[in-house]
């Protein structure tokens, strides 16, 4: 009788509803507690896409949310977006503060903007794609088991203590420029900062660029080849990136990549006996 | 002044906190364009997520106009003994030229307010010494030795309303709404280290210098034996005291100007130096050794506003960006914003659409971003800081 009643209510309602949620009525945002909730609410009864207008730094949106469904935001999201989110879509147009897809178990994130500090820090799985530049500490302690990896896509640069602690999971930088009549091209400064891929011990950092990157290396990373295996790890993930930012692919693919390793997957375990193993 | 008394949470927020980091915002005018506070008010609440309601402050330049010749000061008693002592005291060093309650509109939410007392004085001045040692002099001894008694701000034509209680509250605590000026700074506190009080609250400030800050500062200790040789007394019980401290140290005793004294207090690491040209290496390894003690270690994020010589607004964060700053500038290039996150800015969007800014960028970790008043923005804290212009600055000083 209740597997009925439930299947009712879902009739009821249906499964193409799309809800519109103003967070600033009167130009007055509304508390991250009360937007949440709202969200909340909406998802338990099977809404599946929710476009939220005028967001203006509510933290935690789409926390530790389950299921199959998409949230569009428009405005700035504040800190943790997507917190230990498992499964939703998120599409932000604008920029993103902090810590996005902090503990983030599955699902996906579109940026169309620049991002903060400490993306994706200890992600489990998703993907996030941002098309702008982003700032310290990006994927710092990602992690993969078996199948299970998450991954950060990044257009344009990123800066110091990329990669920092990573576990697992993969991080692309592109080096592009997006110019405000369309067209795309190569940026002139460096393509991330210094400290890259410090105490990294799985996983893998891929930068579309030639600069000699030796300078800027963290402890425990090292500069591999970019060869078939790679091109075949990340390109389907790049393909879809190209699709959703309208990127033309060939020009993304057709660049020297450089590829950051662990040179070890225990860069500490010597470290009581002075030496790197 | 003794902090005992205002180390309370208010009933309401006891159970309700939220860990996090403090609230900074400021804005400066680069025509020198008079705004009300509501702008920077707007900014900061936004970010109430970034204070426990344990302090907030506002820091206001150009306000004064009719006064701007005298040294105003701004104080905080416990009781009229304290009041009359300072009176008495300030008398032996010159002409109090008026002096008056500081506007407030009390309401149930700010509880046990101390006296809050404006005074604008002229000292008399003396051969061999200059005004503005006066002042420091006498700041410091009211902040010392008369109980009490603690200095708000001691600079011209400006002045810092703080005190215990969320940032709306304060803002409605002094009426920041009806002041004018053409630089804001505001903080919102979430003290973590040391109590949430009165004189705790942020901007610290000494004569025409005024620090808000995020972070904390673990360098504490060194940097306050290393000012207490030059003369400054630290009795506030919060680290940011030292940041104001050593910036009117740098600017105005050494007279650096502040791109300078920014090297001083965020040096670039050692390796870094190594990969720039000899006379650049020379310059900062020298600024280094020098003022080792000045480094300011730990997380931080700071905003400081100096009216002397020149009005300059500059916005700086630690070396490895432990702490966020996010800076924009409107249409126009007139109006420089800084704050601890994007939401102050979309914030200003939203109200009547009150803001258009050109660009929104976040500055490197350890690089000042500095703008002047009719100067416009003299770094935007992307470039490295030690290129050539610079140095030829240095030079200059």
């Amino acid at each position: 009788m209740i597997i009925n009643e439930v299947k009712e209510k879902i009739y009821e309602i249906g499964f193409d509803d799309i809800i519109e949620i103003d967070a600033a009525p009167n130009g007055e945002p509304i508390d991250y507690r009360d937007l949440n909730a709202m969200i909340h609410a909406r998802t338990l009864k099977n809404c599946k896409k929710i476009v939220l207008y005028n967001i203006c730094g509510q933290r935690f949106i789409g926390a530790a949310l389950q299921g199959d469904f998409e949230i569009i935001i428009n405005g700035v999201p504040g800190n943790d977006l997507g917190i230990f989110m498992d499964g939703p879509k998120i599409t932000v147009y604008g920029n993103c503060e902090d810590q996005v897809g902090n503990t983030m178990n599955q699902g996906s994130m579109i940026i169309n903007g620049n991002g903060g500090d400490v993306i994706g820090l200890s992600a489990r799985g998703g993907t996030i794609y941002i098309k702008g530049d982003v700032g310290y500490r990006v994927g710092i302690h990602m992690k993969e088991y078996k199948n299970k990896f998450p991954i950060i896509i990044i257009g344009g640069t990123a800066k110091d203590f990329l990669g920092e602690y990573m576990a697992g999971g993969i991080i692309v930088v592109l080096g592009l420029k997006f110019l405000p009549d369309g067209s795309i091209i190569d940026i002139d400064q460096s393509i991330c900062g210094n400290e890259l891929g410090t105490g990294i011990h799985r996983g893998s950092i891929y930068l579309r660029t030639d600069e000699k990157l030796e300078d800027k290396l963290g402890v425990g990373a090292k500069i591999v080849e970019f060869d078939g295996k790679g091109k075949e790890e990340i390109g389907p993930f790049l393909y879809e990136y190209c699709e959703t930012f309208n990127i033309p692919f060939d020009l993304v693919i057709n660049k020297q990549f450089q590829v950051i390793k662990p040179i070890s997957k225990r860069p500490y375990g010597g470290t009581y006996c002075n030496k790197m193993i | 002044m003794r902090w005992e008394n205002y180390t309370s949470l208010p009933e309401t927020f006891r159970n309700q906190r939220v860990f996090d980091g403090c609230g900074i915002s400021g804005l400066i005018n680069i025509d020198g364009t008079r705004i009300s506070g509501d702008t920077v008010i707007d900014m900061l609440c936004i970010l109430k997520e970034r204070e426990n309601g344990l302090g907030a402050g506002y820091a206001a330049y150009g306000i004064y106009p009719e006064y701007k010749d005298y040294f105003a000061f701004h104080f905080l008693f416990d009781n009229e003994t304290a009041k009359s002592k300072v009176l008495e005291y300030l008398e032996n060093f010159g002409s109090v030229i008026q002096s008056e309650p500081i506007p407030t509109s009390l309401s149930h939410e700010i509880d046990n307010p101390p006296i809050t007392w404006r005074v604008f004085f002229n000292p008399i001045s003396e051969r061999n010494q200059d005004e503005a040692e006066k002042i420091v002099q006498i700041v410091m001894e009211i902040n010392e030795n008369i109980d009490n008694a603690y200095v708000m701000s001691s600079g011209k034509n400006m002045g810092v309303f703080k005190g215990n209680g969320w940032s709306h509250e304060i803002a409605d605590f002094y009426k920041i709404r009806e002041y004018k000026a053409y630089m804001w700074l505001a903080h919102s506190r979430f003290p973590t280290n040391t109590p949430g009080w009165w004189g705790g609250a942020h901007p610290f400030n000494l004569l025409n210098c005024s620090v808000i800050h995020n972070g904390e500062i673990t360098s504490y200790g060194t940097n306050r034996r290393y000012l207490e040789s030059f003369g400054y007394k630290c009795t506030l019980f919060t680290d940011t005291e030292v940041i104001a401290y050593l910036i009117d140290l740098l600017c105005r005793r050494h007279k650096f100007p502040i791109s300078i004294a920014t090297i001083a207090l965020a040096p670039p690491l050692f390796d870094e130096i190594e990969k720039l040209d000899r006379k650049s290496q020379i310059i900062i390894k020298n600024i280094r050794a020098t003022y080792r003690s000045a480094m300011l270690n730990g997380p931080f994020s700071i905003v400081v506003g100096n009216s002397d010589p020149i009005p300059t607004m500059m916005g700086l964060s630690d070396r490895k960006k432990l702490r966020p700053l996010v800076v924009g500038i409107s249409e126009d290039e007139n109006t420089i914003y800084m704050s601890s996150e994007e939401a102050s800015f979309n914030r200003l969007m939203l109200i009547n659409n009150r803001l258009d800014l050109k660009e929104v960028w976040h500055p490197k970790s350890g690089t000042a971003v500095i703008a002047k008043l009719g100067k416009g923005l003299i770094k935007n804290g992307i470039e490295n800081p030690l290129k050539k212009r610079t140095i030829a600055l240095l030079e200059v000083a």
